[in-house]
């Protein structure tokens, strides 16, 4: 029984890596063609200078740094992740080990891009090993990059021999040489011995065990970067944490879209990772979002109840000033997210005659909401008694209130949709959040009048770029290796047939 | 041990600016279009900006108003955050405490202009120009540090640059008294905002001599620093108004 199930999987696994479709060619001409110009304009600032970006006095750093740091973000998910779940020998994690890693590593490397980027002079890069000074955070965080991004290498790769070994014994005839070269190679003769899997689960434990403390180092010092600084705003011992939850919440929310896109990408997949995975990371995603508010509340309340001469007017941008609509921003897309994740659990499955759970209902109440929002908006004069403004307020609550409750049942009965759309939700608000972290700070010097800051088309471009870049990289490296680890299902599936008998 | 040190006296003061230009002058800052110097791209290693920064003039209304001016140069921290956070040791403090900035090996992360609490530090946005014939009186003077360029040299693009109390003088002074077959007299340097300054309010000096005039108004009453409390130990001391 279980035999043909594995040849079935294979096959199913294996057979798309040889397949060079039409899907496959136009979204990797769609990937390069957002990416190219970004690439161009690069070049340009290399030779010009980075004074095509709007980058200014006080706003030494922009978009770029942003960009890094959600990017290292989102590179935690996945392999501090998946060796979490690996160390507790939970089995749900098998079907997305290989797309959490691979997002880690291909996380990392587009990071990094955005240092070099940011650099005045890139060509110097090597000063930092020539001349590197180890009490410097700039120096720790290059350091803890590396290592991270060599450990999220070595447990990809070694996840990867068995697999590889596979590919290399069932390569097709069909198929060009070089990659048959190039599974043999990489293979390191695995054989697939009693020995080989005894050494091989040992290593992946303990690459398992030291690639939490390493990645929990790196966003820590990601946040030491700011909050070692004398600069308000960044003045913070809550940083650490607070950037190392802000990780895991965004890292599991492009797992969430990386892993949907493979599914869809290869039909095949949607036997293996199942709902479950979604209901199971889910869970994690909840609590992470609990956690996240938690220390948001910590921040922001702090800051503004003791109003301190420095700190209050850079929280004060954000509550009420130039960064108001992305902290608000920020602050909805979190709470329409944890809604849509949390919200369905609290309804029945069974059909509803409740007017109140109706996605008509719900539909149309979120249309009279944004109605309200836009006349709060544009103050119209005959609104502008305050009773009105007063009243217009709480009904945009409760128009909002009764189109969340109203697509909950819709939600609920398409639970892969919604998490998606609440792991997007999340993406754009931690992107947002990284931006409210730097920009407030950035442009509320203290002996310099204060200023704003707007991304140039150079700068744009580049971010395109550099999201085309990662998605290129998953494209392609899942054209060269399955994106399920074969050899972990049939051991999950082996284990539950061991337990059931 | 000499402690170079600078000390402002804001009594003094009558804001000509005559500092700022003898400084562009001596340390071959580039001019930069009246656009880019809106976008915040101008570089003046000493400024002169009225104060409070932030929230306008308040005392008064026109024309009865007082207005305050602050020039500023670099504070030469004792325990600079700038030099805290440079990752290549391109900006350090040397052995006579001023803090000074290597452009041969600064990398433009950037990193230092962020940290600074003061704003004095400077990034080249573009290569530095000059229109034509202010071409023709940059300061010749070249500061070579164990082979790397430092002081008024032209900055390449790309680096960061600050005030140096001009470094570059010391080194000249230093170089003569040696020619010289003498010792070389603390009196003997002084920056050229110093040098220039027309109500006579800026002094420069060794701290560490209790005799000198530095260290004699450091102990004034009236002896203060900009933004104290951001614990960096500023060495340019200011004697406050009134």
């Amino acid at each position: 029984m279980q035999q043909t199930m594995t040849i079935h999987d294979r096959e199913e696994l294996i057979a798309p890596l040889y397949k060079f479709d039409r899907q496959f060619w136009m979204t990797l001409s769609f990937l390069v063609v957002i990416t190219a110009p970004g690439l161009i304009l690069y070049v340009r600032q290399l030779f010009l200078g980075l004074g095509v970006t709007d980058l200014n006095r006080p706003v030494f750093w922009g978009a770029y740094l942003v960009n890094f740091i959600f990017l290292i973000g989102i590179s935690m998910a996945g392999t501090v992740i998946s060796a979490a779940l690996t160390l507790l020998k939970i089995n749900w994690r098998r079907p997305i080990t290989r797309i959490a890693e691979s997002l880690t590593v291909f996380g990392l490397m587009t990071a990094g891009l955005q240092i070099i980027m940011d650099m005045g002079r890139p060509d110097r890069l090597a000063n930092t090993l020539l001349y590197g000074r180890l009490q410097a955070p700039l120096m720790w965080d290059i350091a803890s990059l590396t290592v991270y991004l060599m450990t999220a290498v070595f447990a990809l790769y070694l996840q990867l021999i068995p697999d590889i070994a596979l590919l290399r014994d069932t390569f097709p005839a069909t198929a060009p040489e070089w990659r048959k070269k190039l599974y043999s190679i990489l293979a390191l003769g695995w054989a697939g011995t009693k020995e080989q899997w005894h050494r091989l689960e040992k290593a992946i434990l303990v690459v398992s065990a030291f690639i939490i403390p390493i990645g929990i180092s790196l966003h820590t010092v990601t946040s030491w970067l700011f909050s070692t600084t004398v600069q308000p705003g960044w003045k913070s011992t809550i940083l650490g944490p607070y950037f190392v939850v802000g990780a895991i919440f965004s890292g599991i929310g492009l797992l969430f879209i990386a892993t949907t896109f493979a599914r869809e990408y290869n039909k095949h997949l949607k036997e293996y990772i199942t709902e479950k995975f979604y209901v199971n990371l889910g869970w994690i995603f909840i609590i992470m979002s609990g956690v996240w508010f938690y220390f948001t509340l910590n921040e922001t309340l702090v800051v503004t109840a003791e109003q301190e001469t420095l700190e209050f007017p850079v929280m004060a941008s954000k509550l009420f000033g130039l960064y108001a609509s992305a902290f608000w921003g920020m602050n909805i897309l979190m709470v329409a997210a944890t809604w849509i994740l949390v919200a369905p659990k609290f309804i029945s499955d069974a059909p509803s005659r409740n007017p109140l759970l109706q996605t008509s209902t719900g539909v149309g109440a979120s249309i009279v909401a944004v109605l309200i929002f836009f006349l709060l908006w544009l103050q119209p004069a005959a609104l502008s008694a305050p009773l009105i403004q007063t009243l217009m307020l709480v009904a945009l609550v409760v128009f909002l209130f009764l189109g969340l409750l109203g697509v909950t049942k819709w939600m609920k009965a398409h639970l892969i949709k919604s998490t998606v759309i609440a792991s997007s939700f999340v993406l754009f608000g931690m992107w947002l959040e990284r931006w409210n972290i730097l920009m407030p700070t950035l442009t509320h010097a203290r002996l310099m009048p204060y200023t704003s800051y707007h991304p140039t088309v150079t700068e744009i471009a580049l971010t395109i770029s550099t999201f085309g870049i990662l998605t290129i990289m998953f494209v392609v490296f899942y054209k060269f290796f399955p994106s399920i680890s074969v050899w972990e299902v049939e051991e999950g599936r082996a284990i539950e047939a061991d337990s059931v008998r | 041990m000499t402690d170079w040190c600078m000390v402002i006296d804001l009594d003094k003061c009558i804001a000509c600016q005559a500092c700022s230009i003898a400084c562009r002058f001596e340390n071959n800052t580039p001019v930069v279009s009246p656009e880019e110097a809106k976008n915040g791209r101008e570089i003046r290693w000493n400024d002169v900006f009225p104060l409070p920064v932030h929230f306008g003039p308040d005392e008064g209304e026109y024309p009865n108003v007082k207005t305050h001016f602050l020039t500023r140069p670099c504070m030469h921290c004792k325990n600079a955050p700038c030099v805290k956070v440079c990752p290549v040791q391109a900006t350090f403090i040397d052995e006579e405490g001023l803090v000074r900035q290597n452009y041969d090996r600064c990398i433009g992360c950037r990193f230092c202009t962020v940290a600074c609490p003061y704003g004095v530090r400077y990034f080249n946005w573009y290569e530095p120009q000059w229109e034509e014939t202010l071409a023709e009186y940059r300061n010749p003077d070249q500061v070579r540090v164990n082979g790397s360029l430092e002081g008024p040299a032209v900055r390449p693009v790309g680096v960061v640059e600050k005030c140096t109390y001009c470094v570059h003088r010391l080194i000249k002074g230093r170089a003569q008294a040696d020619a010289e077959g003498r010792d070389f007299r603390a009196d003997e340097y002084v920056p050229a905002c110093v040098q220039t300054c027309t109500g006579k309010a800026r002094y420069f000096g060794d701290l560490d001599d209790p005799n000198s005039t530095v260290s004699q108004l450091s102990k004034s009453l009236r002896a203060t620093h900009l933004l104290e409390d951001s614990g960096a130990h500023p060495k340019t001391f200011y004697l406050s108004e009134g």
